[in-house]
Parts: C-alpha cells; structure tokens; sequence
C-alpha cells in the first residue's frame, strides 16, 4: 500500500476539528444510531529535565485523539482512536455501534437534555501558548535546579528540575445540536533535590504551574522552596502511637477534599458506595464550613465554560453552614438519582474551601501540640465506609513551635468523623490544582508509630 | 521467531508503506549526530473494556492506539520525540526533534542489516478480543453477577468488568536489533457491595495474565473471582478497629507481595541506583534481609501478567536476584542505566506506549519459598496482625519509607486468628523491613494477575508473590491503640 492510502486530516485547527466531530455524528446517524456524542482533542508541547546542571531529557509530545459514544435507543458503545484519518474514524463508529448492539438497554442512559446544554461559551482566558523553544526551556530548568542546589550545603544530589508546556484544543459535540470548543494552555515548572546529612537522605519537590507561562513562580522562589522542604525533612523521628490534632498543611489538605468528592459523585452515590449516601441537607462538616464550585475563574486550572456532556457549568456552593446541599452529577448519575445533572461529567470545577483567617504559623500555634502534616502516601481511603489510615511526613509541633520532623508514622481516623472536626483552615491557599484550600486543622485522629 | 518478525512487520511497516531502506533513512538522519544509542519503537495497541453493574453490562468501549516512538541517546542526555502517524515524513520530522539533544557530528553508523534476536515463547500471539465472541463476554458478567449474588443475601451491588488488550510492538535499534512481540492480556475484576443492619463494606478481587478470555470461563477463575470478592466483603462486615502502634505482623501469600514490590523492588530500579537517590544506592553485598529471604524478579514466567518474551528495548527477559539469603545481589537495569554504570541489562527495560520514554521496571517480583509451615508462623505469634489481602502501596525511594493497606487482615491473639479488624496502612522502611522478616513459609504462591504499578506517570503491569512470612516488627496504622 503506499501513503496515500492513509488520509491524514488536517486537525490542528478549530474549524477542523469542527468539521471532525460533526463528520462522526453525521457517520454515526448514517451508521444507524438515534442519538451520538464525540470527542476531538489535539495538544502538543514541550517537556525538558536539567539534571545536576546537564540536560537529562528533550521530550517532544504531539497527541491526537477522537472519542464516540453512540446510542441506539437506550442502548450505548464508546470506541477511540487516535488515528483521526476518515478510514479510522469510520472504522471507530462501526466498532462503538457494534458494541452498542450487545449492551443492555439502560433507561437512564443518554445524552444530557437539551435544556441544560450550555447556549453561550464564555471565554475563561484558559490559552496563553508560550512556545520557548528547547534551548530557552533548558535555560530555565537549569537555572532553577541551580537555585536549589545553591540554596543550601546539605543539597547534596538532584533529581533535576523540569518545565513543561502543552497547548490543547478540544471539541465536543452531540447529536442534539451542542457543538463547543476549548482551546487551553498548561505551562509548569518543577524541581526535586535530595538533602542529605549524617542522619541520610531526604527528597523533597516544589512546583508552579499555570495557564499563562507570565503568572509561574519566579524560579529562583520554586528552586529554593523544594530544596528547604528536603532540607527540613533531614533527621526525622519515629513517635509513639498517640491520639493527636492533626494539621494539614495546604498542598496535602487538597486531598481531603478530593475525598469528600469521591463520596458525594453519582457513581459513588447510586451504587451506594458512599459514607455520605443520604445526606443531601444534613451536617456532614463543622457548621461553619462552606465548600463552593468556581467553574468559571479566568486563567483557573479547573475552569471549563461546559463539562464533558456539553452541560454549562455554573458557581454554586456544594456545603454551606457545613450542611450538604448537592452532590456532583452527570447526566446518568443524575437520572439514576431522580435529580439533575450539576454539571459535573468529568469532575468539579475549582472547587474551593472558604478560606479562613489564619496563616500556616497562626494555625500551628494554635494547635499547640499535634501533628503538622507535609507529606501524604498511600491508598489507604475506603470510600464506602470513610475509614482513613495513610503513611504520613511532617513535623511535631509543641507549644505552638514546630519541633523537629517526624517520618514512618500512620494518621487514621473516619472522613466523616473528621470531616465534622475540622476545627479551622488557614488563609494559605495552595492554587497549584482543581482544588483550592488553605491548611486544614482536624481536632482529633489516631498516629500510630513505635 | 522470524514467523512473529514477519507477522509484526506486516502490521506495523506494510500498511505504511515503509520499508526496510526507509527505516535505515531513519536510522541515518538520527545517526548523522553523535550519538551514542538509538532506537526505533513501533507499537498497535487494541483495547476493549465491558462493564456490568445492577446486574446489566451498561458500557463497552473499544480503543485503538497506534504510533512510534523515536529515542537518541548521548552520554545521559536523551533526546524523544514520537508520532501517531505510522508515516515517513512524520518520522523524520520526530527523529529531528529527538536528535537535537546531540551534538554535531557523526559517531554511529547506521547498520547494514538488522539482526534478529532470539525471545522468549511465555504467551501465545493471539488476540483476545477476537478469543470469545462479544455476547459471550456479556455472558460471562452476567454469570459472575449471578454467582456473587447467588453467595449471600446480603450482596446488595456487584460490579464487574472485563478488559481485553493486544499489543505488538517493534523495536530497531542503533546497534542493528531488532525485535517484535505480539502481547495478549486480559483482566477479570469484580468488586461487591454487602450491606447488614444499614452496615455496607466491599470486596474486591480479580485476576487475568497473558492468555485468552478462554481461560476465565467456566468453573474456573471467573467464578472464583466473584466468590472471593463475597468472601471479603462479608468478613469485612464483622471488621472492627485495627491496633494502632508497632507489632508482629504475618503476611498471607501471594498478593501481599505487595510488600516486596514497594519496599523493596523500586529502590532497587537502576536509574535511582545510578543517580544516588535511592535508600538502596551503593549498597550491592551488604546484607539488606535476613537469611531467610531470596528475592527475585522475573519476566521470563510463562502467561504471567508481568511477563515480556522481550522488554521494550529489545532485550529478552530473565529473572534476576535481587536479594540472596538476605543479601543484595543486584538492580533491575534498562540499556541506558545498564551502560552507565557497567552493568548488564537485566531486561527490565519498559515503557507504557510508543509514547513514553523507558525506564527500568519490575515485571513479576516474588520472595521465593522457605520451610516453614504457614500455620506454626502465625502459633508463633502471641500478639499481632495476620493481614491476607491488600489494596495499594506506595514509596518513598529516597527515605526508604513504604506504605501499603490491607483490605482483608485478622487480629492473632495467643497463636490463633482470632477478629477481622478494618483496614489499616502499613509503614515501614525498606531497606530495613526484610532484616526482621523471621519465618518464611513453604507455601509461595503469585498473585492471581491484577497488579499496575506506576512511576513517573507511566503505567506497565507487573505481578508480585511470597510465602506466607512474618515479620517481626511492623507499624500498623489503626485507629486502636494498644
């Protein structure tokens, strides 16, 4: 076969990514289904790693991609390719419609109404390409690994600092009408150095990350933060199984939260395989809790104009007064719930925990004596039942001051339990992700050590 | 061999119209700069997905996923770029991009003919989604749903799935390789609901390797599977607190490999080792487990999920000691490292796709056999915890410190297992956990084919095992204190 044979579409513009989708929903009617949605997404971009000041690697990625799902009545087949060419395209409507033909007719099953469809696309400012260029990226990652290797005598190895930057477009479309686009950027800069002493080695990382290149952290700030979180991890101790307040500072608080999402999605809640199953307009956090959703935040890491279904996305808040008032929905979770989608197919959108007044120092002198959490590992969250027991880093803190670090311990406790307990969050907010929250302060968990 | 050369060519190369003088001309524009190794990697790679829940498969997906991956290494420097369009002028333009890491020059030269090497016979190449048709799939969701049901009235949700994958792939290298392999792998996964006295707990469990969706049906695996997963959640209705604090603990076999995988396994991968990152760096003959434990890695065990009959770089699988009564023996090498530090690759080099760069990766990695049996391990024990199943682990290579959290685990109370007690992490320190390891039993077993193991966001999947065996000292992070 030659070349030719295979038709390369020319997708790396709006129009014709456009054109794409709206190709495959006319492909799927033709094919016979009653209803179909499609996904086209190209990105591209950069990834270099300086380490101990030489280049490690130049990574070069370029992705292409479509997704379909088609219903014949209530039954549905999904397929993906990442050919784009028309053979393949074609090829992958035929083999979601044959999936389509064995999977059971599911009432709930569907797209998302018509009503709900987003009518205007907001533009949330989310594509700022940068392009540096491999030489400039290299530049920057090794002078940032440099800041962090100079920033103290106990940076003993690396294991280098990294920038990476993707530019993304995306189509959805559907068989209702809905046809949107996004176009967006994401730029970051990380860097990981290992500290050692007597005591042995500590690794540590810190990183910037944002839609517009102009808003990342100074690289000096990111190189010297990563090397003075090895460096205060260096002789860390054991403690003793305790009851304990425990103190988590922002980046790892994010979690918390992640977890009461995982409780409150659809797909959690009608397999009801949720510790929040029924609490729709009950307490499930201290009473003075608000949790909101800002879909719609300029320049946000989570902000999208409309979710994965083509739904707008809107603010609301999902816990006020710490009472649960709505879950997070698609259009199926939604139906099988007997509610309506919130807008949530493929996730939450910048959800944010109402920050409080105090900074990190503020809130460690508050709970005096406890646990400082810095570092989380492991899996150890039972969804179904809320029990929590994860591998914990950090520092034991003591008449308000911290005292040194402490490693190789457990915290557990029960989400829900501790969801009620949270007993303040600081003023600190981490805006490195989807989710935003200062440090959270819970009253009472179990430290298991020695 | 040159049968399944031939076979992959043709699906990879031919459709492409690329030929044997083009990928020279590939070869050639990455060699035009100094360079010290280089490599082409040609991949297709299928994958189907059925679901059920609420006693219906609701969802199946189909995905295809095709491209090269154009690597040119110089001294530690690595140069990627790749594409998903299997065309010439693609490659070229990637093969630019993946050179610009070199210097000019020239140092390679490009090979006069390719050399085939010999790989390994574990699986067959064959393509399971074509081993069962689509309505039997169906059927044997629903058999499991009904088998889980049909165990205890108190199963309340059931959801299972079965994935299907075929992978081939190509490997030329700078040196004149060149290697093909054809990988099937299916997976069963079945995790249920119980609920008693407003009460709910789940279990889970599952398994697959390379083989045909034949090998799950029937009486075998599938149902056992979905039994298991019942099994697990009832006992987990009856859990109460978990100690919290340091004790004795014994761990069932097979799955809790787990323990194997992060406190010891990826501390023992050769880029950490080579950078000095690692807990374990530089510590090759020093005693690192007592004499009663020999770990080893192992790629080469016929239809076993983490097997590879060649790794990604072309290199054919092997087992290799990790650990010999006790003391460290060697790291699981990739070619980069390998040549860096003058080692012999261990065939251990593996990257998620065509679009990843490689990294040294464990494939199946198990504690082999001792001789005790496994109930005089737990009468040895007055006070601690006999944990059966696991959910994840994670690892901290640097400091050593490692995590992993039990799903099924049993207080043992004056020599006898006594009360399930609820899900806890476990933490400890690599490179000192194995030194307390006591007794190891008779009874190795490996895990029944569910395990994914991720680093640096590339995910390949791996096996694990052991003997039943205790240890003598281990943080249990309940939420009972003793």
């Amino acid at each position: 076969m030659t070349q030719e044979a295979k038709q390369v579409v020319p997708a790396a513009t709006p129009e014709a990514l456009r054109a794409l989708v709206s190709e495959v929903l006319a492909e799927a009617l033709r094919q016979g289904a009653s209803e179909a949605e499609a996904t086209a997404s190209v990105s591209q971009g950069l990834a270099v790693t300086v380490r101990l000041g030489d280049v490690e690697t130049v990574e070069h990625t370029r992705d292409k991609g479509l997704g379909v799902t088609v219903y014949f009545g209530k039954q549905s087949g999904s397929a993906s390719t990442s050919d784009l060419g028309f053979e393949a395209v074609r090829g992958a409507v035929r083999a979601a419609a044959s999936i389509a033909r064995y999977t059971a007719a599911d009432e709930c099953s569907g797209l998302a109404d018509t009503a709900v469809l987003a009518r205007s696309i907001p533009d949330l400012d989310l594509y700022h390409p940068w392009n540096p260029g491999a030489d400039r990226a290299i530049e920057i990652a090794a002078a940032c690994e440099h800041a962090a290797r100079e920033a103290d005598a106990r940076i003993r190895n690396s294991e280098g600092a990294s920038l990476t930057s993707h530019e993304g477009l995306e189509v959805y479309g559907n068989t209702n009408g809905f046809l949107g686009t996004v176009a967006a950027t994401r730029h970051a800069l990380s860097c990981a150095v290992v500290a050692q002493d007597d005591s042995g080695m500590q690794r540590d990382y810190w990183y910037t990350v944002a839609r517009d290149a102009s808003e990342l952290e100074a690289l000096e700030v990111v190189g010297r933060q990563a090397a003075s979180r090895a460096v205060r991890r260096l002789a860390a101790r054991k403690l003793s199984t305790r009851q304990t307040p425990v103190l988590y500072e922002a980046p790892v608080a994010s979690s918390l939260l992640s977890h009461f999402v995982g409780a409150v999605r659809g797909a959690s809640l009608y397999r009801e395989a949720s510790f929040l199953l029924d609490q729709l307009g009950k307490p499930v956090f201290a009473p003075w809790i608000r949790l909101y959703e800002q879909p719609h935040l300029r320049k946000g890491l989570g902000s999208a104009p409309f979710d994965n279904e083509g739904v707008a996305t809107r603010d609301r808040d999902l816990v006020r007064d710490g009472v649960l008032l709505g879950y997070v929905l698609d259009s199926y979770s939604a139906r099988k719930l007997g509610m309506q989608t919130t807008g949530n197919a493929g996730g939450v959108h910048n959800l944010t925990i109402q920050p409080g007044s105090d900074d990190l120092p503020a809130l460690v002198r508050r709970m005096y004596t406890g646990l400082l959490v810095t570092e989380l590992i492991g899996f150890g969250v039972n969804t179904v039942t809320g029990d929590y027991s994860r591998g914990a880093a950090g520092f034991w803190v003591e008449n308000g001051e911290i005292q040194y670090p402490v490693e190789e311990i457990t915290i557990a406790g029960n989400l829900r339990e501790m969801f009620r307990q949270i007993v303040a969050v600081g003023r600190d907010v981490d805006l490195h992700g989807n989710i935003r929250t200062g440090s959270i302060l819970i009253e009472n968990m179990t430290l298991a050590g020695a | 061999m040159s049968n399944m050369l031939e076979r992959v060519r043709g699906t990879l190369l031919e459709p492409a119209g690329i030929g044997e003088g083009d990928v020279g001309r590939l070869m050639g524009a990455l060699l035009n700069h100094r360079l010290d190794y280089a490599d082409i990697y040609f991949q297709y790679s299928r994958h189907e997905s059925w679901s059920l829940e609420e006693g219906q498969v609701k969802t199946g997906s189909h995905n295809i996923e095709q491209g090269v991956g154009v690597r040119a290494v110089s001294g530690e420097k690595t140069g990627f770029a790749y594409s998903d369009e299997i065309m010439l002028p693609a490659l070229l333009e990637a093969a630019s991009a993946a050179r610009a890491i070199a210097r000019q020059g020239s140092g390679l030269t490009v090979p006069s003919a390719w050399r085939s090497i010999p790989v390994l016979d574990l699986y067959q190449p064959l393509d399971p989604m074509t081993s069962l048709e689509d309505g039997a799939k169906v059927k044997l969701l629903e058999q499991v749903e009904t088998e889980a049901r049909r165990q205890d009235p108190r199963v309340k949700q059931v959801m299972a799935s079965l994935s299907g994958v075929q992978e081939i792939v190509l490997v030329m290298r700078s040196d004149g390789v060149q290697a093909a392999d054809i990988r099937p792998l299916v997976r069963l996964s079945v995790t249920v609901i119980v609920e008693q006295g407003g009460r709910r707990e789940q279990g889970s469990h599952g398994g697959g390797g390379r083989f045909s969706y034949q090998d799950l049906l029937g009486e075998g695996a599938a149902m056992t599977y979905a039994r298991e997963a019942v099994r697990q959640a009832l006992v987990n209705l009856e859990a109460g607190a978990a100690p919290a604090g340091t004790m004795k603990v014994v761990l069932g076999p097979g799955w809790p490999g787990i323990l194997l995988h992060e406190a010891i396994g990826h501390g023992l991968e050769g880029d950490f080792n080579r950078k000095g990152t690692s807990a374990f760096s530089g510590r090759i003959g020093e005693r690192v487990a007592s004499d009663e434990c020999t770990v080893v890695d192992d790629g080469s065990l016929p239809g076993r999920r983490g097997s590879l009959n060649v790794d990604d770089e072309g290199t054919p699988t092997q087992q290799t000691v990790l650990i010999e009564n006790g003391i460290l023996k060697g790291y699981l090498q990739d070619l980069l490292n390998a040549r860096l530090t003058g080692m012999t690759p261990t065939g251990n080099g593996r990257r998620e796709s065509y679009a990843h760069i490689p990294m040294p990766r464990m494939t199946n990695t198990f504690m082999l056999a001792g001789t005790y049996d496994p109930g005089e391990i737990i009468a040895s024990v007055d006070k601690g915890l006999y944990a059966v199943n696991f959910g994840g682990g994670q690892v901290d290579i640097t400091s050593g410190k490692f995590v992993f959290s039990t799903s099924e685990a049993y207080l043992i109370e004056n020599g006898r297992v006594t009360r399930p007690v609820k899900g806890a992490t476990l933490i400890g320190n690599g490179p000192d956990v194995l030194t307390r390891v006591t007794r190891v039993g008779s009874d190795l077993q490996l895990d029944s084919g569910v395990g994914t193991c991720g680093k640096d966001g590339q995910s390949v999947p791996v096996g694990v095992g052991q003997p039943t065996l205790l240890i003598d000292g281990l943080t249990v992070g309940g939420t009972h204190g003793s």
